[in-house]
């Protein structure tokens, strides 16, 4: 078992994926802790299926899909912050629209282009055995990205989620934060898509926050928490799928999944036993 | 020179005018109560100094430099999201931001002043709690230390008795009182009776504003001025609000007092 985990290390695209899901799971920490205390997850959900349709012009056009998923996925997520400042919308309906619209651009565009569309089930399903170098070099600068403007702007980010209106009272530069964040928010997922997919990617950014948000109840932990549970998840499911040979997106939700089950059974023993010695006192 | 100016202004949400023509001006030191019914305009109007809230007609002038002065603000609800992973500490501490330049490099006279306030609201043991297992009152309490911390010049309070209990409401009044001395305050409040005995001067406000220079106030005068709230609480034997609540034995109240019994026969 050893040996056999010593020699797939040795593999370039072993490394690479273990690597991916490092940083992805630095990026995600981070921007999924914002999501989730935010409770943006349906929003994340909807900005994540509107890439969809910019991948499948960018297939029509012949363009680099992830640039078609970036531009598609930026321009949703504005639009949808937009109308929530400048209008009453009911949010969630538009934000239905624009997911299921999303995904039907995509497989129309696709449908229409000349030929066969290879990698389209690596965006729907992910791969992260096959991520390229300059996949790496993306999400790396990304995972640097977010830990800057995370660290300069900690307080002010926290002031503007927890009350709008009153940091607003306060001249605060409320749009641009919820602008520069939502845009965060959407590049951190179209990056993620290339490793786990379309459909898989919202875990990356809940799962491990969730499981973090057991333990704490501070912001700044629950970041850092949720990195370690992220890359705990994700470098376990990668073993696990090659050695089952499963697919590797889903063993990563697996795996998260288990460790929050865990955590949780976990701390329910914490809370019995500190309410027994607080009755036994 | 008042430290912000309404002139002829009209506010309003999408095709609904809530306030029209208002002038009303807010000098330092005063101590403003506004009343007037629910839907009458009052929360409008404090957005609208808050700059929450941008004006259909008419101008807002902020007298220093023409910028907004720094403001203090206790929002009415204070059903903000009760698991989001926040401190008192921290709420406290936001409240001077805008002096940190939205920085957020807090020193440890900063820190020291959020203790001194949390204390100031009885709550200096709470200091290090998420806010997630607080009470209502509690939680107001938290708010209003955010909103004086900075020592703003103007200090804006939405119904700041809602939550908070019989014993703190009397404690909260003296606090403002004190706080007067140092910063000009508008109160919104429906609670007619408790709040007259405290303000200086009283704006009513009902679609119009009708600016009342005294904290005594009658029924007819409510009357006159489109503003239709009662003074009088409707029980068994009829008696005014103002009676119960008088702390000092100021004789002015005794005017009201009189005057709405009158007004109670007259039933």
């Amino acid at each position: 078992m050893i040996e056999q985990l010593t020699g797939l290390i040795g593999y370039q695209f072993f490394n690479n994926a273990l690597l991916a899901a490092l940083l992805a799971s630095i990026a995600c920490g981070i921007i999924g802790s914002y999501i989730v205390i935010k409770r943006m997850v349906f929003i994340s959900g909807g900005i994540t299926h509107a890439s969809f349709g910019g991948i499948g012009i960018a297939y029509f056009l012949g363009l680099n899909p992830v640039l078609g998923a970036a531009v598609f996925s930026i321009l949703a997520a504005l639009g949808i912050e937009w109308t929530s400042i400048k209008s009453n919308v009911r949010e969630d309906s538009a934000i239905g629209i624009l997911w299921s619209f999303g995904m039907a651009i995509g497989i129309i565009f696709i449908f229409m282009t000349p030929g066969y569309a290879p990698n389209l089930m690596s965006y729907l399903f992910g791969s992260i055995l096959t991520v390229s170098v300059t996949d790496l070099w993306l999400i790396g600068i990304l995972a640097v990205a977010l830990i800057i403007i995370f660290t300069a702007f900690y307080h002010l980010i926290l002031f503007v989620a927890y009350d709008e209106e009153y940091a607003r009272s306060h001249k605060a530069p409320v749009n641009l934060i919820k602008y520069l964040m939502i845009s965060l928010v959407a590049l951190t997922i179209v990056l993620n898509i290339r490793l786990v997919g379309i459909i898989l990617v919202i875990s990356f950014l809940t799962i491990p926050q969730s499981t973090a948000n057991i333990f704490t109840k501070r912001f700044n932990y629950i970041i850092i928490l949720s990195i370690v549970f992220g890359i705990v998840g994700s470098v376990g499911g990668l073993f696990l799928s090659y050695f089952y040979n499963i697919p590797s997106g889903a063993t990563i939700i697996f795996a998260f999944v288990v460790i929050f089950i865990l955590s949780k059974l976990l701390k329910m023993t914490m809370v019995k036993i500190s309410l027994r010695k607080q009755f036994n006192n | 020179m008042p430290i912000v100016e309404l002139r002829d202004v009209s506010a309003g949400y999408a095709d609904e005018i809530i306030l029209k023509d208002i002038n009303f001006s807010v000098n330092p030191f005063d101590f403003i109560g506004i009343i007037g019914p629910n839907g009458g305009g009052k929360t409008t109007l404090v957005k609208l100094i808050l700059g929450l809230l941008k004006p259909l007609r008419g101008e807002i002038i902020w007298q220093e430099n023409g910028n907004r002065v720094p403001i203090g603000y206790l929002p009415q609800s204070t059903d903000n999201d009760r698991q989001f992973p926040v401190t008192v500490n921290e709420i406290v501490l936001s409240g001077l931001m805008s002096q940190k330049r939205f920085t957020g490099r807090y020193t440890g006279k900063d820190r020291k002043r959020v203790r001194n306030v949390l204390e100031l609201m009885g709550i200096g043991h709470l200091g290090n709690r998420n806010i997630g297992g607080l009470s209502g009152g509690q939680m107001q309490r938290v708010f209003l230390g955010r909103a004086i911390v900075s020592e703003p010049q103007l200090l804006i309070l939405d119904e700041p008795n809602t939550f908070v209990d019989n014993s703190f409401e009397h404690d909260l009044y003296e606090l403002l009182k004190e706080l007067n001395s140092k910063m000009a305050i508008l109160m919104v409040s429906h609670d007619v009776g408790t709040i007259t005995s405290y303000v200086k001067t009283i704006a009513c406000v009902n679609r119009n504003l009708h600016y009342h220079q005294s904290n005594i106030i009658t029924q007819s005068q409510l009357e006159s001025y489109n503003c239709p709230i009662q003074l009088i609480t409707h029980g068994q034997v009829p008696h005014t609000v103002l009676g119960d609540h008088i702390h000092s034995d100021d004789h002015i109240h005794s005017d009201g007092h009189n005057h709405n019994h009158d007004k109670n026969h007259k039933h």
